[in-house]
Order: C-alpha cells, then structure tokens, then sequence
C-alpha cells in the first residue's frame, strides 16, 4: 500500500492548481490520479480561446492554459498517474484505484481533494421522445470527436440547449464544413455567456430560438430529422408550433451536473440543488480531510474561478495535513 | 442441406437454436439485423413472470410456467444474472376486490407454487415505498427478474459452439415448399442468397405473422403493441425490491415498478396498438403515460433519476395466446408466433419444445459433443483484489476502466468483440457488457469503445455503427486527404519535436 499526505483525485485545472497550491504551502507528498491518458482534463479538447482572462490577464485557448499548470505542477515534480481510475475511496482516506501498469493499487492518503468535474446531461435524462438512431450526441463528446480524432458526427446539425459548450460547438461544426441550422434553447434566455452568443452564433448567422424544444426525433438507423415546437410559460411544448428541421446530427448542452459518485459512496453530504458535496468556505466536504474544488463542487463558467477555487482547497488541504503532522 | 433454418435471432430463436444444438442436426439461424437480440427481446420489462397471468389452458400458461422453472438452472448453465426477487401485484381500494381472487386462482390453476395473498401491514415491511392506497396484494415468491440481453446472447453463443451456424444482416424475403431427395423441405429465400432446409422455425417477431402467410391458409395477424420505459439510475436502486404489478387489464399487466439484476428500477410499459412493426420510438403521450400510472401502486417514484427511457414492441397476436408449431397445411414449418408477454420468461420452454418436436420430425440423433455450459464474459468487478490483481498481470487491459459509470474494462470490451458471435457496434458491446449502459449514457466511453471496436475489428474508426445497417457515427473523417507530406501536418510536427527537444533539454539543465 501507498502512501501520500496529500492525493488528487483528477488531473484537470482544479486537480493541478489544487496540487501546485498544496505544494507551494509545504507539502511534498502529493499524487494526482488522472483517468485520462494525459493531464489538462476537458480542456484539451477546448480548443477555443478565451480562456485565462482573469487568472493569467491573457487571453489562451483551452490546451495552452492547462499546459501552463501541467508545467507547474511538473516544474515542482508532483507526482501523476495517468490512465488511472479511482474505484472507491473509504471515509478513512484508503483509495483503491486500477490502471494498466500498476494493476489494482492502494493508496492511504493524510488529505484528499476530490476534482472530478462534472458529465452532460443526456438525451435520456431529458425524456425527448422519439426514435434512438445514431447521430444523437452530448456537445462535449462532438467537441472530443471533432477536435482530438477529427472525426465528424454529422454535417446538417442541430443544437438544443444554448449552454457555453453547445454556443462553442455551433460554431467548430461550421468551421469544419457542417451546417447548424438552428441552437433551440427551452428557457427564454440563453445561459451561455454573452460573448459566445456574439461570437458563436451571431457571427455566423445561426438562428437562436429561445422557448423551444425537441419534441420528436426521426430516423430508425441515423437521425433524418428532428421536431422543434415552442413552449409556454411552464415549458410545456404548445400544439400546432411545431417546425421540422432535416437533420443528421442532433447535439445536446442542456447542462452540467458534477461527478460525484466517489464523493456519495464515502458518505459526504451532498447539496440537492448543486448535485455537488456541501463545503465549508475552505471547501472542506463534511468529511474530515476531505476537500474538493472546481465543478465537482457547482458547474462553473470560467475556468479561471476553477483555478482560484482550487488554489484555496490546496491551501486548506496543506494546512489540514500540518495540523496534524 | 440444413435441418433446420431459424428466421430470428431473438431470444425464442436463439433457444431454439440452443436445445436445436443438443441435437445431431445442421442449424441455421438467419437474422436481419447485425446482431442477436435486436427486436422485441431487447426491449420489454426483463421480468420471468411467475405464471399466474396466463389464462389456464393456454399455452402462455404452460410455457411461462415451465419456463420459469427452468430458468434457474439455465441462468447458471449460461452464467447470466438471474435473480429470484419475487413479485407482488397490489390491489389498491380503488380496484375490485375480486381482482387478487382470480389471479389466485388462476394461478393455482396454472400450477404456480407459493402464491398467497398478504395484507396492507406486511406488504408495507416487504416495500416501505408501496402506495398509501395499497389494500393488498398477490405475493408470487418465484417472480424473478433477468437480463434480456444477456440470456439471449448466451443463448445464441452457447448454440454457436456447438455448432450452430448465424448469418447476420440477412433478411429472409420468401418460402417455397419443394422437394429434396431427403423429402419434402423448404427453399428459403433471402436478400443474401437461397437456403435449403427440411424445416424451418418462424421466430421473427413482431413480422411473423408475414412468414406464417406465406405458406398456410390459416392466417395470423399480429399487432405490434408498444411499450414505452424508463429505466433510472442505480443510485435510486433500492426503490423497490420485488417487482410491483397493478392489476392487468385487457391491455397487459398494467405498468410495473421492478429492480432489474444490474441495480437499476425500470418503470413501464404503456401499451399502445400501433401499426408500424418498426415503431419502436418513444412519444410524448407514451411517456406521460407512465407519468400518470407509475404512481399507482408506489409513492414518491423518483422518475427525476431517469437516465434513459425506450420503448418495444410485443408481437400480439389476434388469437391471444403464443402460436408454437407446424400448421396443419404446412408441414415442417414451424411457428413461434405471437410471442407477446410472458414471452422472455417462455423462451427456454419453448426453444426446448419446438427443438423435441423437430428431432422426433426428423429422427434426430443426440448431438455427443454438446456442452451445456457457457462462460460468461469475466467481469474483474466480481474479483477480490487479490485476484483482480492477478488477472491485471496476465493480461493489462483489465486494469483500464473505458466505461467510468458501469466501471468496464478495456478487456472485457476486447472479450465482447473476440468472443463467439462478437460484437460489432457500439450497442453489441454495451449489451454484452454493460459499457455506455450507465448514467452518462456513453457520453464519455462511446468514443474510446469505437477506437477499440475499430482495432479489433481492424476497420477505420469513422466505419463503427452504434448497431449496424445505415447507424454510421460519423460522417466524415477530417484527416482524411491529408497527406503526411501537407504542410500543416509538417508544420505541427515540426512544433511537437521542438518542444519535445526543448523539455529534454529542460530534464538535462536540471539533473545537471
């Protein structure tokens, strides 16, 4: 069995600036656990800019701005192990975790901060009716698709949900050649950020259609089509507005909810409304020792507010350790 | 020459296939979609119906009932999940109370064992969440519950070693009598070619009906009848523990409330007549159907967990009642027809009786080699630590997780691709293993299941179907034409080994 004062559970932006913060406040024992092939999390598929305007005062797509913490937490030789699932955590701080090369492995850490992120809400849990054809795919795994394997899901596209990855994907499917004819948005106002709907959509003359929904999906194989219909004040879909839209791709960003299984299964209190663990303002979970940051935490806009969060949460986890030590 | 041709690779047809292979005989199982198990078995309430439903006399009674007595032993043959729950159907005070009355006996009748009626007090210990409105209820002790999937996949990959032969993507568009040296057979026609058999086993679902017309006068007409489902996360997994019926009514057995063996709850079905036998989609007034029913029987149903929802469709026959063997007018054809509900719980029962009559048919001999029992895929979930780790060693691929929410291996992906009758799709794997099943709903793993579909399967990844025919994932691939002479391809390489360069002569500034 291992042992660490300190283990990260995630390699994103919360994960490494929570490492870089723990280390920089004197602690030397830290091991990050990724389960991706490589540190940076989401952002490496966010190959967009606009990120880093508050944390760094520059301007950075996604890939540059994890590699500024990816060479941080290098720079200080932290320790990371890629590939890496976490399958269960005690609430004493025993993780258990598996990759290819280590196999099933131990590790008994002093503190741990949870930075899992958050996944896409998904067709299915959004009851639209309709056929199961291939074609229906969350904006995040598109984004994968598209900017790691230049793979592309489809080419006549539509978007619903007007969320900052469905703005962004709206606009990386038109520059890779698909038409997006339409980003229906159920609420009446986008939740995207202000910029993306400038810069996303209007920029490129795609249509934003507030109060409206998917009611219908077409195609038995692969989608031919989808129904949009507008919707009333309680968002139900009214009879006779309905439009059809032929179609191979439906793209969905209808929303965030954080990652927390580990967190549920050790028994720390999670919040009902932000689907994330309660926190004090060091962001210390109702477990003893057991912080978290960033979106496992609530779904945030800015990377740069994961960054800053996390930078506490590492402080908080180092000072819980030399409290002890 | 076959002995027999099996139109269907459903789970009465991959049964069939199965008991057929215990036989000394050549069996061919045709099937239009690229894999087992893709129409009516794939989606209903994954329930072995303990048989008190069926009306006594019919053969829906006799086969449900054997059946369910065979499935046991049958589940541990194929080394499947079964799991005997047991199942209550609650009569609420706004019901008859007669209702439970006949059940009871019916299901007396029926010769199901353990049936009893239980008041409000001990239906409320057994399910703390059962209606406030609950005035009693039929309690079945050998209800059980099961995976479709996997039963028919085991099924059919069990028939596949001993020697029965599957033909995918093949779809049978006619039957001719005619004469072999052999005696009277039948031509079997196909978009893929002709096919000669001595007999011929109808087990094609919802179109049936279609094959019965071609060769006998006495017509079938079969009604696809549409269930639509919701299947919730398994963190709400102990919701229920037993699987909770309403009263039936003409339409089926009402909507139920069940565990299913991987954890999950599955609410449904509806029950819509429908015309198109490829209506398998999901509409708004079927969904809002369960809404409105669901809450029948069970209080404070946690439908806000759903993490997917789907709907199938029962072959309904007009007769009521299952259609097993030859017509009158059409000897060596053999029907099995009509299979609605209680048809996933019949299927060993009656694979095993359309296999016993086509071996006295034909005189066929026992098969020596056969071999009853099937390995399921190895699940490293099921290992203490000590044997996973072991099994890591042997082989690394057990030691990557793919699907995070279901927790699946990289190896047991590569097993459900290299294994007898492999998966080819994205839904081929995530029904043999549980991959993209979860509460992300492959949002994450789809794409890392199509790169490994794509390396076992050595095809290009942009070739991968989520489940066959015209379901291509992806449309284009954006690399193609790009040579590895282009300019911007140089260009980036020519960025990565500078930096490559330059971090290595970082590490050497630094172990300096």
């Amino acid at each position: 069995m291992l042992n660490y004062d300190l283990v990260i559970i995630g390699g994103g932006p919360a994960g490494m600036a929570a490492a870089v913060s723990a280390k920089d406040s004197g602690i030397d024992s830290i091991l990050i656990l990724e389960r991706d092939d490589k540190l940076g999390g989401i952002l490496n598929q966010c190959i967009h800019n606009g990120f880093g305007l508050h944390h760094f005062k520059e301007e950075l797509t996604g890939p540059e701005y994890a590699q500024r913490y990816i060479d941080m937490v290098k720079e200080r030789g932290i320790e990371y192990r890629l590939d890496c699932m976490v399958l269960e955590i005690s609430p004493e701080r025993l993780i258990t975790a598996t990759n290819k090369k280590d196999g099933i492995f131990q590790v008994q850490a002093g503190a741990i901060v949870l930075a899992m992120g958050c996944r896409e809400r998904t067709r299915g849990s959004l009851n639209i009716p309709g056929y199961r054809p291939a074609g229906i795919y969350t904006a995040g795994t598109a984004q994968k698709l598209v900017n790691i394997d230049g793979l592309m899901p489809g080419k006549r596209i539509v978007v619903l949900g007007s969320g900052d990855v469905g703005l962004i994907m709206a606009r990386r499917m038109t520059l890779e050649g698909a038409e997006v004819l339409a980003v229906a948005e159920i609420m009446p106002k986008s939740g995207g950020l202000q910029r993306n709907i400038v810069q996303c959509l209007n920029d490129f003359g795609i249509p934003l259609l507030l109060s409206t929904t998917v009611v219908d999906i077409q195609g038995k194989e692969r989608v031919e089509g989808v129904t949009l219909a507008k919707v009333d004040e309680k968002l139900k879909p009214i009879p006779g507005t309905e439009t059809h839209y032929d179609c191979d791709c439906l793209l969905l960003s209808t929303g965030l909810i954080p990652e927390n299984e580990l967190t549920r299964n050790m028994g720390a209190e999670i919040d009902r409304k932000t689907r994330g663990p309660v926190v004090t303002k060091e962001f210390e979970t109702t477990i003893p020792g057991v912080f978290a940051a960033g979106n496992v935490v609530s779904v945030h806009g800015l990377v740069d507010d994961v960054s800053k969060e996390a930078l506490i949460a590492g402080k908080a986890a180092a000072e819980y350790i030399k409290a002890r030590a | 020459m076959y002995d027999v041709i099996i139109i269907g690779a459903g789970v009465s047809g991959c049964a069939a296939a199965r008991y057929l292979s215990a036989y000394d005989a050549k069996v061919l199982v045709l099937e239009r979609a690229e894999d087992v198990c893709c129409g009516t078995s794939k989606a209903n309430s994954a329930i072995v119906h303990a048989g008190f439903d069926a009306v006594p006399g019919s053969l829906m009674a006799k086969y449900n009932v054997e059946g369910s007595l065979m499935m046991e032993a049958l589940s541990r043959e194929l080394d499947i999940p079964y799991k005997r729950c047991g199942s209550l159907v609650v009569r609420t005070e706004s019901d008859p109370r007669e209702g439970l009355e006949e059940l009871l006996e019916r299901g007396r009748k029926n010769g199901v064992e353990g049936l009893e009626i239980i008041g409000r007090e001990r239906l409320r210990e057994m399910e703390p969440n059962i209606s406030d409105d609950a005035a009693e209820a039929l309690w079945a002790p050998t209800g059980a519950i099961i995976c479709p999937f996997e039963l028919t996949i085991a099924l059919a990959e069990n028939a596949a070693v001993n020697g029965a032969e599957f033909r995918f993507d093949t779809e049978v568009t006619g039957l001719e009598p005619f004469k072999t040296a052999d005696g009277d057979g039948w031509l079997v026609k196909t978009d893929k070619g002709d096919f000669e058999a001595l007999t011929v086993i109808n087990a094609a679902g919802v179109y049936a009906d279609k094959f019965h017309n071609m060769v006998s006068e006495k017509k079938l007409h079969i009604t696809p009848r549409r269930g639509d489902y919701y299947l919730l996360d398994r963190e709400v997994g102990d919701f229920v523990s037993h699987t909770i019926f309403q009263l039936p009514d003409d339409m089926g057995k009402g909507v139920l409330v069940s565990q299913t063996v991987h954890g999950n709850i599955i609410v449904g079905p509806t029950a819509f007549n429908i015309e198109d036998k490829e209506g398998v989609n999901t509409t708004a007034e079927g969904l809002a159907a369960i809404n409105q029913k669901a809450g029948k029987c069970v209080k404070n149903i946690p439908l806000n967990q759903t993490i997917t929802s789907f709907a199938g469709l029962r072959a309904q026959e007009d007769g009521k009642d299952f259609v097993i063997g030859e017509p009158d007018d059409a000897p060596g054809f053999y029907d099995c027809a009509g299979i609605a509900s209680p048809g996933l719980s019949s299927a060993p029962a009656i694979g095993k009786a359309l296999a016993e009559m086509i071996a006295g048919k034909l005189d066929l001999k026992k098969n020596p080699d056969f071999w009853p029992i099937r390995h399921g895929i190895l699940k490293p979930s099921d290992l203490d630590l000590e044997q996973r780790t072991e099994l890591i060693k042997k082989d690394s691929s057990y030691g990557q997780i793919i699907c995070r929410c279901e927790s699946i291996t990289e190896g047991e992906i590569i097993d459900a691709i290299t294994r007898p009758l492999g998966a080819k799709s994205l839904d081929g794997v995530k029904r043999r293993t549980r991959a993209g099943m979860g509460r992300c709903q492959a949002g994450f793993c789809s794409p890392k299941v199509m790169e490994i579909l794509a390396r076992e399967l050595k095809v290009p990844m942009s070739e991968i179907t989520k489940s066959g025919g015209g379901s291509k994932l992806i449309l284009e691939n954006l690399k193609d034409g790009l040579s590895e002479e282009s300019e911007g391809l140089k260009a980036i390489a020519k960025w990565a080994a500078d930096r490559e360069k330059a971090e290595a002569a970082g590490k050497e500034a630094e172990n300096a």
